[in-house]
């Protein structure tokens, strides 16, 4: 399946080489109330690499995503994106930067259409203000097309052709999650942090959305961290691997070095620790 | 500069120079305060119980207390009266759970509080209809409640104390007392905070959410008698009533809307500063008649800072 | 058989975007545009534009305002009432201090008042979600009632605390006081409205829409994907207040023909909440369904049951009483709706459309 359309490199300006830290996080530590979420995690993201952190139910996974994207703030610690050192992220500053992301309960907005929503992930490149908004004919609409025609790009893509005017609630939950992955595509990110794209599915719905996460790596260059609990995919798809085990860093590197580490064994098999 | 003197200077002074209309403002503020506590409490009991934010709760109380009036107006004894009116609010709570909470289970709270507002209007129009629109005298003399006042000279000014406002507090503290018991030491009351805490838990050890919620709704409607057959004590039955109840929502917020000593301390909050700002800054700074949204604008700054209010429980959001 | 899309294909993405793709939608605004403009104003007596027609006509263009905040950003309002007072008396004030000025134009204009009210009593709904904004709004609404009182400039320090329409001329037509016909009036509500919803629309359709029901639907996710919570909410009070002040404005001058405080309480926030319930949250379409059910309702009630009342039993009922029947009767029905059909009318009408394409199939 190839597609043409090239538009969706992430920026190729920002001075920063393939195989260079696009993101780096230092010593980040998160809690709420007296729970610890996250102790003292550095890792970082090489850019145009598949990352995969991995870990426990609990281990703080999830949360971690959380704080790259500016949704929590962590007590301590420092978020470095493209050379920008933060010791917090702002949702709107982490979205224009060009982070993006999927849920690990589908977040979709329920009152729109697979094409509303991916249109939805438009929403930064939009900037016809609201006196054309008024009026639509002209230049909104002009804006209007033109977006429609990147996100049909990702809509072939991502096959979904069938059901762009459905509303996304009637959608089976695998379609939920690649519609999501086109809302998160469509804002063209330098970096995509996907939080378990594949639960819930089966082997073969697995197999395509591998095959998507692959192509968007590969095709249009874009960095990826990726939430997984599947090891077979993660073995597959992930250039390096971090574990993480009740919000602290257990393991980070190779696939098969983390496989063989007895610390990262021993967290799965539930061994007290 | 006028302007600051009466804002900072001016009040203080004159409760100072006039200390018997400070304690008289003070003890109306207490008044008031705990019959929006009554009010308030009556939310709390549902919100608690099912996560429904009951609009309905301010005209049930005005609809409790023209049962009453219209049950005894047909010539039934006072006390009989009560017990009927009882009789028909359990019948409320019953219709409502049966015929619009339990379709409703699984729906958005927004849907939820939108049915208690339809069913709001069905009993607004539905009083007026069966009761007549006009304002009726509370048979306060046949429910041996006390009239009359009390004078208490003090400052070189008289304090005077309503009777029934007295009889409201502690009628209203034993009431609050008495369900207080009732939800810590009984059976009943220990369901009710079972499926308060976690309703699909709750189903799980065979409490029947249905039978639990009918006990609140019902619980919350003889809260809402009371409060009617005071306030009503001291102005009339009429559909004024409902907008005054309205007023629960800011003591709500004040004291978060699941507690209960929230609901108490709110309602004394609220009660005692709408009085004190409409007299000592609202009637000489803004003309007066402050009373109407005092209570609002308290509410919305305390929102502002603290969403959860006092007593309220943060909300920890997770995606 | 009546209503098939097979044929009618879309080769470019404006086609298929188009608010009206299918041909028979697009002939049928058509036509209702003209009965509207043409058929009615011939065919119906002063009573009929008068007191339901321009009515409905003014709770419909609420109800597109009350909706664009409640239905498409999902923030919950009490305060419209108040919001249409601050169109109405600001328009009367323009009036009196530019009595030359065309009084249509002002009529849009005071829906910038209102506008900048809503925006200022809309900032908590930064910090407050769900509920809570009930009470801001309701905050909202009984502030603003004592001020319409306790300013008497607003009402021009006249005794009675209500302002009455002067006569004003526009286009060479008397178009408000009690000269102003009832034909004359009803065209320009109907043009009003026209233009307006044509113009909510448009915003809908947009980004700005669209940002909207982002935040309705899920505001963390929207918020991670750039839209800004301040600009968003924002600028849907500020487009939802506009429109309720123009309807208040339109209420005023172009129905009433007076006004107090009692025209803008929150009975009437409530009554419009219900249009926007019944009708459809989220939906134009629904605006209208719901305005009209909510307002002639109670006038077939009230000239149909006292009758029905009086033959078939020995009770009569007062035309009072039969307004309280028809309250009971909204008020069961906005029960139902929610039960049934909580996406309103609107939603009905979708489904029967939906028949139709499919007729006489059953699915």
């Amino acid at each position: 399946m190839n597609v043409h359309n090239t538009q969706f490199h992430g920026r190729t300006d920002d001075g920063i080489k393939p195989g260079e830290p696009l993101l780096h996080v230092d010593n980040i530590s998160l809690s709420f109330g007296g729970v610890k979420a996250i102790t003292d995690v550095s890792f970082d993201i090489l850019k145009g690499e598949v990352r995969a952190i991995i870990g426990p139910n609990g281990a703080g996974k999830t949360s971690m995503l959380n704080v790259i994207n500016g949704f929590y703030h962590p007590q301590e610690g420092t978020i470095t994106f493209r050379g920008e050192k933060r010791s917090k992220m702002r949702p709107y500053q982490a979205a224009s930067s060009g982070i993006s992301r999927t849920f690990q309960n589908v977040a979709l907005f329920h009152g729109m259409s697979t094409l509303d929503n991916i249109m939805a992930g438009r929403t930064l490149k939009m900037h016809k203000n609201f006196f054309w908004q008024l009026w639509r004919y002209g230049p909104a609409l002009q804006e209007e097309i033109e977006h429609r025609k990147v996100v049909e790009e990702i809509i072939d893509f991502l096959e979904i052709e069938a059901i762009r005017k459905e509303p996304v609630g009637t959608l089976p939950y695998g379609l939920q999650k690649r519609v999501e992955l086109g809302r998160a595509l469509a804002a063209e990110p330098d970096l995509l942090l996907l939080d378990e794209p594949m639960a819930g599915m089966n082997l073969e719905e697995k197999e395509d959305m591998s095959r998507f996460i692959i192509d968007v790596n590969q095709q249009y260059g874009t960095t990826i961290a990726l939430i997984e609990h599947d090891m077979g995919v993660v073995m597959d798809l992930a250039d390096r691997v971090m574990v993480l085990d009740y919000g602290k860093k257990i393991g980070d590197g190779l696939p098969e070095e983390v496989q063989a580490n007895q610390d990262v064994i021993d967290a799965y098999l539930g061994v007290s620790h | 500069m006028e302007l600051l003197r009466l804002i900072f200077i001016e009040p203080f002074q004159t409760m100072y120079a006039l200390p018997d209309l400070l304690l008289q403002t003070l003890w109306e503020g207490f008044v008031s305060g705990t019959l929006y506590s009554l009010i308030a409490l009556g939310f709390v009991l549902i919100f608690k119980a099912s996560g429904v934010f009951n609009f309905a709760q301010g005209i049930m109380v005005v609809f409790a207390a023209l049962a009453l009036v219209g049950i005894h107006a047909l010539g039934v004894p006072p006390f009989l009266a009560v017990i009927l009116t009882l009789g028909i609010m359990g019948l409320l709570a019953i219709t409502v759970v049966r015929i619009v909470l339990k379709p409703l289970v699984n729906q958005p709270d927004i849907i939820l509080f939108m049915s208690t507002i339809g069913v709001t209007f069905i009993l607004i129009a539905g009083g007026q209809l069966i009761f007549g629109g006009e304002p009726k005298a509370m048979i306060t003399e046949e429910l041996l409640l006390p009239t009359g006042s009390s004078d208490w000279e003090v400052g070189g000014g008289v304090v005077i104390f309503q009777h029934i406002d007295i009889a409201a507090a502690i009628i209203a503290a034993i009431l609050i007392a008495g369900l207080a018991l009732f939800f810590n030491k009984t059976r009943v009351g220990r369901a009710l905070r079972a499926v308060a805490d976690d309703h699909q838990a709750a189903l799980s050890v065979g409490i029947s959410l249905e039978q639990i919620w009918v006990v609140v709704w019902f619980a919350a409607g003889v809260v809402a008698l009371t409060a009617g057959i005071l306030w009503a004590a001291k102005s009339d039955v009429s559909f004024a009533l409902q907008v005054i109840a309205l007023k629960a929502l800011p003591v709500l917020v004040l004291g978060g809307f699941t507690s209960i000593p929230g609901a108490i301390i709110g309602g004394l909050i609220i009660g005692f500063g709408e009085k004190l700002f409409d007299l000592y800054w609202g009637a000489p700074i803004l003309g007066g008649g402050t009373e109407s949204w005092f209570a609002f604008i308290i509410a919305l700054l305390f929102l502002l800072y603290r969403p959860e209010g006092l007593f309220g429980e943060k909300l920890i959001e997770r995606i | 058989m009546f209503y098939r899309e097979a044929g009618q294909f879309k080769t470019t993405y404006e086609a298929d975007s188009a608010k009206f793709p299918i041909f028979q939608d697009k002939l049928f605004i058509w036509i209702y545009l003209a009965i509207g403009f043409i058929a009615i104003p011939l065919l119906s007596n002063e009573f009929f534009l008068g007191a339901i027609m321009i009515p409905f006509l003014v709770f419909a263009l609420a109800s597109i305002g009350l909706n664009i905040l409640t239905g498409f950003t999902g923030q919950i309002s009490l305060g419209t009432g108040a919001f249409m007072g601050v169109g109405a008396y600001a328009c009367y004030k323009m009036t009196t201090i530019f009595p030359e000025a065309n009084i249509i134009l002002l009529i849009f204009l005071s829906g910038f008042f209102s506008a900048g009210i809503g925006v200022f009593f809309g900032l908590p709904s930064l910090r407050i979600k769900g509920f809570y904004l009930v009470v801001t709004t309701l905050a909202a609404q009984f502030f603003l009632e004592w001020a319409f009182i306790r300013i008497p400039w607003l009402y021009n320090y006249n005794d009675s605390g209500a302002i009455e329409v002067p006569q004003r001329e526009a286009f060479g037509l008397v178009v408000t006081g009690a000269s102003a016909s009832a034909e004359v009036r009803y065209l320009i509500c109907l043009a009003i409205v026209v233009i307006m919803t044509w113009i909510a629309s448009n915003i809908i359709s947009g980004r700005i829409g669209r940002s909207w029901m982002m935040i309705r639907d899920m505001d963390i996710a929207a918020e991670l994907m750039g839209v800004r919570p301040l600009y968003a909410k924002l600028s849907a009070f500020a487009v939802s207040s506009f429109y309720c002040g123009v309807a208040g404005a339109m209420m005023v001058f172009l129905w009433l023909g007076a006004a107090e405080v009692e025209s803008f309480d929150y009975n009437h926030s409530f009554e419009i909440l219900f249009m926007v319930i019944l009708g459809g949250l989220g939906s134009l379409l629904g605006c209208f369904l719901g305005a009209a059910v909510i307002w002639i309702l109670p006038v077939i009630i009230r000239a149909v049951l006292p009758p029905i009342v009086d033959t078939l039993t020995v009770f009569t009922i007062t035309s009072a009483q039969a307004d309280l029947v028809s309250d009971i009767i909204i008020g069961v029905m906005i029960v139902m709706f929610l039960i049934l059909e909580p996406h309103g009318l609107a939603r009905l009408w979708a489904i029967v459309k939906q028949k139709l394409r499919v007729w006489p199939f059953p699915y």
